[in-house]
């Protein structure tokens, strides 16, 4: 009997499409349930933040970038308020630097847990789901308590914070820690033994670290694939030299170690949470800065370790209120744009695993 | 008809309105087939009230499971929820593509719901509480259950939607596989019996709970566990729901359904779910056998026992991938379900049973 003539066939897994965690749309050539080649089409969100910058004032584009990354706005209000600083150079008060990693550890928390359930989501298991955004609300609740929003938070300003915290913030807090740390167990217990989760995870979407850093992937992504990289060590910002902490790293490169990296990355974050809250120094929360910020005519990057990889912006002023050009880089770009090279040749079901380990979030690759 | 049906309360008024019928001057065969038609309608009835209540239980085990309530709003603890939203779904419009086929995407549905009810037919649901005792009942059930997967081919079809295809596809090929080792699981209790017939199978149990055919047959807990793992792959259930996908396939076969064809799909998903449930407390739980309470509460309460497994699975596991699924089936279950029978057979032959 002579070999099954097959056909090659077009399947657009997106633009709405429950496995891309928004508007992404791969158009997968598919010879039946194989997946033969992968092309990502971006641009479905695509909102100009970085144009509609350039008509505002610098305090003005800080709402602006909380909408870049909305799953980790602290992380955004960091890397443009800490630009803008370097600009300037303007020394921002120890209070407000403690606040910032508490807040910023805080935000990487609950993106992570977000990455749990809708990993295992994806993957067909809806109750860790539930887990991840009920552990995460606690965190949400704090940082409702101290700057009245729960997901674009305009918290971090240039010079320092917008408020400092309330009295029961550092209670909330610790006790929110002590509970997230507990519910780890659980996680651990739902998922990291079930036979089902390990073969749909083990050895699925092998990502070799010559790939990851040719195409500039960064993050809990790349350092699963092992690459030591850390940009919270490696090119310190803020107060992070301070603490005592580790840099997770796995070395198989596979969905399995990506889920893993992250759930030891939230240890290492509660570690770092809790040591910022009994080292919070009384004093200023923030710098003087006037409203018509004018920071001198030049150019700068700045760059900060985000949950989904390095995150940056770049600022060129020309010396007046408003930016002459800003330019972001999100690490779920470069993680997307190498998806293609190492995602293709398993089943679809393989392919939402690596998309969701991937922890891709469009805002953030369309801008 | 009075051989089929015994003394039980509810078969009275159905006797009575027999007789009511006669008296009012039809022929006897009218009677037999209006009597008939009646008691179809019944049957239908409880079972759609069934599904119904199904859908508001997962819901509400789910929610337990999650941390959550579930609905709330409608009656105490929502139960009245599906109704609603039965009701929202029928006043739906019915979303029909441009391009389908149009004889297969309309009989889909159809089927499929047809197909789910008809395995009741030779339920047992309690002692004489049967539609028809056919003397191939169990047969009779694994041929007609097997319908569903046709009309997930024909959703997947006549959807004429690649990812409906898929569904489709993925679903043929996954219910003709769990078939063998559930088909072979089943043998493993008709050995013993000696007979195809329900109420046969039920009666070979009756007594004690040691009588049961998990405890009473030799490895009749592995008999069960394959039993059970077919089942919840032939009920397409997590672990084994890859038809319907939600993150690879979005909804899989019914992806183009909406309205109360889609309502049809979903409560025939839940009817089939009792079925294959009914059909494992026939064989390995008893039946309707059990002391003091009446036999359809036995029946009813083992068969939610075994429901409220399905759902437990459903709500704890992730997804297994098409090919592990076919690999689980072919290289474990299907050797291990043979074993079992060869086994049982080769006991049952040299009388190693009690």
């Amino acid at each position: 009997m002579g070999k099954l003539k097959t056909e090659e066939f077009v399947v657009n897994m997106g633009p709405v499409h429950p496995a891309t965690h928004g508007v992404c749309r791969l158009m997968l050539t598919m010879d039946g349930e194989k997946v033969v080649k992968i092309e990502p089409v971006i641009g479905y969100l695509h909102r100009a933040i970085e144009k509609v910058c350039e008509n505002r004032t610098y305090p003005q584009c800080i709402p602006m970038m909380d909408r870049f990354e909305y799953v980790t706005s602290m992380s955004t209000n960091q890397v443009f308020s800490q630009a803008c600083e370097r600009l300037a150079e303007i020394e921002v008060p120890e209070r407000a630097e403690y606040l910032r990693v508490i807040m910023l550890e805080l935000n990487r928390i609950a993106s992570h847990l977000i990455f749990y359930g809708t990993t295992a989501m994806d993957m067909g298991a809806l109750t860790p789901f539930l887990y991840g955004l009920r552990e995460r609300e606690l965190i949400i609740d704090l940082f409702e308590m101290t700057c009245g929003q729960r997901l674009t938070y305009n918290y971090i300003r240039i010079g320092g914070v917008s408020k400092d915290i309330p009295k029961e913030f550092i209670p909330k807090c610790r006790e929110a820690l002590d509970i997230i740390e507990g519910k780890l167990v659980d996680y651990e217990g739902l998922l990291n033994e079930n036979p089902i989760w390990l073969i749909r995870t083990k050895g699925i979407g092998h990502l070799p670290a010559e790939l990851a850093t040719s195409f500039g992937v960064s993050g809990p992504v790349l350092r699963a694939s092992g690459v030591d990289y850390d940009i919270r060590r490696d090119d310190p910002y803020s107060i992070y030299d301070r603490f005592d902490w580790k840099v997770a790293v796995c070395q198989n490169g596979d969905c399995y170690d990506r889920y893993l990296l992250r759930l030891e990355e939230i240890r290492q974050s509660i570690s770092i949470v809790r040591q910022a809250l009994d080292g919070l120094p009384e004093g200023n929360i923030k710098a003087k800065v006037s409203p018509k910020f004018k920071p001198p005519v030049g150019e700068v990057y700045s760059r900060i370790e985000n949950s989904r990889g390095e995150m940056g912006v770049y600022i060129q002023s020309d010396g007046t209120t408003k930016p002459l050009r800003v330019k972001c880089r999100g690490g779920s770009y470069n993680q997307l744009q190498a998806l293609p090279y190492f995602g293709t040749g398993g089943l679809v079901a393989d392919l939402v695993a690596i998309f969701a380990t991937l922890d891709v979030i469009l805002p953030e690759v369309d801008r | 008809m009075s051989d089929n049906l015994g003394n039980l309360e509810l078969i009275h008024v159905f006797y009575w309105l027999k007789e009511l019928l006669l008296s009012t001057g039809l022929g006897e065969p009218y009677v037999t087939i209006v009597s008939y038609v009646v008691l179809g309608a019944v049957t239908f009835g409880v079972l759609a009230l069934l599904a119904l209540f199904l859908v508001w239980w997962e819901r509400k085990i789910a929610a337990h499971i999650q941390q959550r309530f579930g609905p709330m709003r409608t009656g105490w603890h929502g139960w009245y929820q599906t109704i609603m939203d039965a009701v929202k779904l029928l006043q739906k419009e019915d979303v029909r593509v441009d391009k389908r086929d149009k004889f297969v995407f309309f009989w889909a549905p159809v089927v499929c719901f047809v197909a789910a009810f008809l395995a009741y037919v030779v339920m047992p649901f309690g002692n004489q509480l049967i539609v028809a005792d056919l003397s191939i009942g169990i047969l009779y059930v694994l041929a007609v259950t097997t319908f569903t997967v046709i009309s997930l081919l024909m959703a997947g079809w006549g959807s004429n939607n690649k990812y409906a295809l898929l569904g489709g596809m993925r679903s043929a090929a996954q219910v003709v596989s769990y078939e063998v080792p559930m088909v072979a699981a089943i043998l493993t209790v008709i050995v013993y019996v000696g007979s195809l017939s329900m109420v046969d199978i039920v009666e070979a149990q009756s007594g004690l709970f040691i009588n049961w055919f998990i405890f009473k047959l030799p490895f009749g807990p592995i008999a069960f566990i394959v039993y059970i793992i077919a089942a919840t792959a032939e009920a397409n259930r997590v672990p084994f729901d890859i038809p319907e996908a939600e993150q690879e396939l979005v909804a899989g076969f019914n992806i183009e359904y909406s309205g109360m064809k889609f309502a049809m799909f979903f409560l025939a998903e839940f009817v089939n779910m009792f079925t294959v449930s009914a059909i494992a407390v026939t064989l390995f739980f008893g039946g309707w056998n059990g002391v003091f309470l009446p036999s359809w509460v036995w029946f009813l309460g083992k068969t939610f026992l075994v429901v409220l497994l399905l759902m437990m699975f459903r709500w704890t596991y992730p997804r297994l991938r098409v090919d592990q699924l076919m690999e689980f089936a072919w290289k474990f279950l299907v050797p291990l379900a043979f074993a079992n029978l060869i086994l049982g057979s080769i006991m049952k032959y040299l009388g190693w049973y009690w």
